[in-house]
C-alpha cells in the first residue's frame, strides 16, 4: 500500500469518525445552558467566517473581485426580502456578468 | 415568518446543485496533483467534506507528505463535528440514523437545518441538502477527474459567488441583535486575518472559535433574552 493511499484512508476514517461524534453527543450535554449557548453562536460565527472566506480568499491571499459584486447584490436583494434561491441566482448572474467584461 | 416544506426543498436543492457543481474543479485539481481517478472519486465518495479534500490535494500539489496532508484534512473536518452537534437535538436521530447520517453532516447541509424551528423542516433542509450534494458533488468529482480542465472553471459561471451569496442568505435571519452582528463581523475579520497566515480551511476555524469566544465573554442584557 501506498503512502497516498494511507493518507486517504485516515483521512475517510477521520473525518467519519468526527462527523458521528457531533452528533451522537448525548442529551445530557446539550441541555447543559453552556452547550445551548455555544450552540447557537456556532452558525452565526462560522457563517460569518464562511463567508469572508468564500468571498474575499483567494488561496492564501485576499482579494477584491466579481464575488464581493455578487455579495452586495445579495445583501440588497436580502435587505429587500427577495427570497433565499433568487438571490442567490442574482449573486451568481453578475459575478458571471462582470467577468465577461 | 412561517417557511413552507416546499420552500425549504427547493431552496436545498439550489444550494446543493451550486455547491455540487464544484467537484468538477476538485475533481479536475486533484488528478492533475497526482491522483488517480480512482483515489479522487474515494475520496469524494468516502470523505466527503470539501474543505479537507481540498487542502489534501493541495498539500499532495505541493509535494507535502500524504500523512501530513491526512491530518490537516481531519483538523479541518473538525468543525463538522461542531456542526454535529449544533443539529443533534433538531434533527433527533435515533443511533441507527445517525449512523446513516453522519456522511451529511457538512457546511451547507448544516446550515440549511440548523436555522429550522422544527425537527420536521431541519430533516427537510439536511436531507434534501445532503443528498443532493452527495449525488452531484460525486457526479462532477467523476466528470472532472476524467475530463480535467476542458469543462472549465466554475467561478465563469459565478458559482463561487453565489455560494458567497447562499452563505450570507443563511446568515440573515440570525443577524436581528447587534451581539449576534458583531459575533459575525468578529468571525469575518478573524478569518480574513488568518487567510495569509494559514493553510485552507483553517482560517473557518481560527475565525468561528474566536468570535464563539468573544459571544460567550460578552454577552449584553438584551442579546441573553
Amino acid at each position: 500500500m501506498t503512502l497516498l493511499w494511507a493518507g486517504i484512508l485516515v483521512m475517510v476514517a477521520g473525518c467519519f469518525a468526527l462527523k458521528l461524534a457531533g452528533l451522537s453527543v448525548p442529551p445530557r450535554v446539550l441541555d447543559h445552558p453552556f452547550t445551548v449557548q455555544v450552540a447557537d453562536l456556532i452558525p452565526v460565527a462560522l457563517l460569518g467566517a464562511l463567508i469572508a472566506v468564500q468571498v474575499f480568499a483567494d488561496g492564501s491571499t485576499l482579494s477584491v473581485d466579481a464575488r464581493l459584486a455578487g455579495l452586495a447584490v445579495a445583501a440588497v436583494l436580502l435587505a429587500l426580502r427577495v427570497s433565499f434561491l433568487p438571490v442567490v441566482v442574482a449573486a451568481a448572474l453578475v459575478a458571471a456578468l462582470l467577468r465577461q467584461l | 415568518m412561517t417557511t413552507s416544506d416546499r420552500s425549504i426543498i427547493v431552496d436545498s436543492l439550489g444550494v446543493g446543485l451550486a455547491t455540487g457543481a464544484y467537484g468538477v474543479s476538485f475533481g479536475a485539481i486533484s488528478t492533475s496533483s497526482g491522483l488517480s481517478v480512482t483515489q479522487t472519486c474515494i475520496l469524494s465518495l468516502l470523505v466527503f467534506t470539501g474543505a479537507s479534500q481540498f487542502a489534501f490535494i493541495g498539500i499532495i500539489a505541493s509535494g507535502g507528505n500524504p500523512i501530513t496532508g491526512a491530518l490537516t484534512s481531519v483538523l479541518l473536518g473538525s468543525r463538522n463535528m461542531f456542526y454535529g452537534l449544533s443539529i443533534a437535538r433538531l434533527l433527533d436521530l435515533t443511533p441507527a440514523q445517525r449512523l446513516a447520517s453522519a456522511h451529511l453532516v457538512i457546511d451547507e447541509s448544516t446550515a440549511m437545518s440548523v436555522t429550522r424551528t422544527t425537527r420536521r423542516q431541519a430533516r427537510l433542509g439536511f436531507y434534501w441538502t445532503g443528498l443532493s450534494i452527495f449525488s452531484l458533488w460525486n457526479l462532477s468529482t467523476f466528470l472532472g477527474a476524467l475530463a480535467g480542465n476542458a469543462i472549465g472553471d466554475p467561478r465563469t459561471y459565478g458559482l463561487d459567488a453565489a455560494v458567497g451569496a447562499a452563505f450570507l442568505g443563511l446568515l440573515w435571519p440570525r443577524l436581528a441583535s447587534w451581539h449576534a452582528r458583531l459575533v459575525a463581523l468578529f468571525a469575518a475579520a478573524v478569518a480574513l486575518g488568518a487567510v495569509p497566515l494559514t493553510s485552507a480551511g483553517l482560517p473557518i476555524i481560527v475565525g468561528g472559535a474566536a468570535a464563539v469566544l468573544l459571544g460567550l465573554l460578552w454577552r449584553p442584557a438584551e442579546a441573553a433574552a
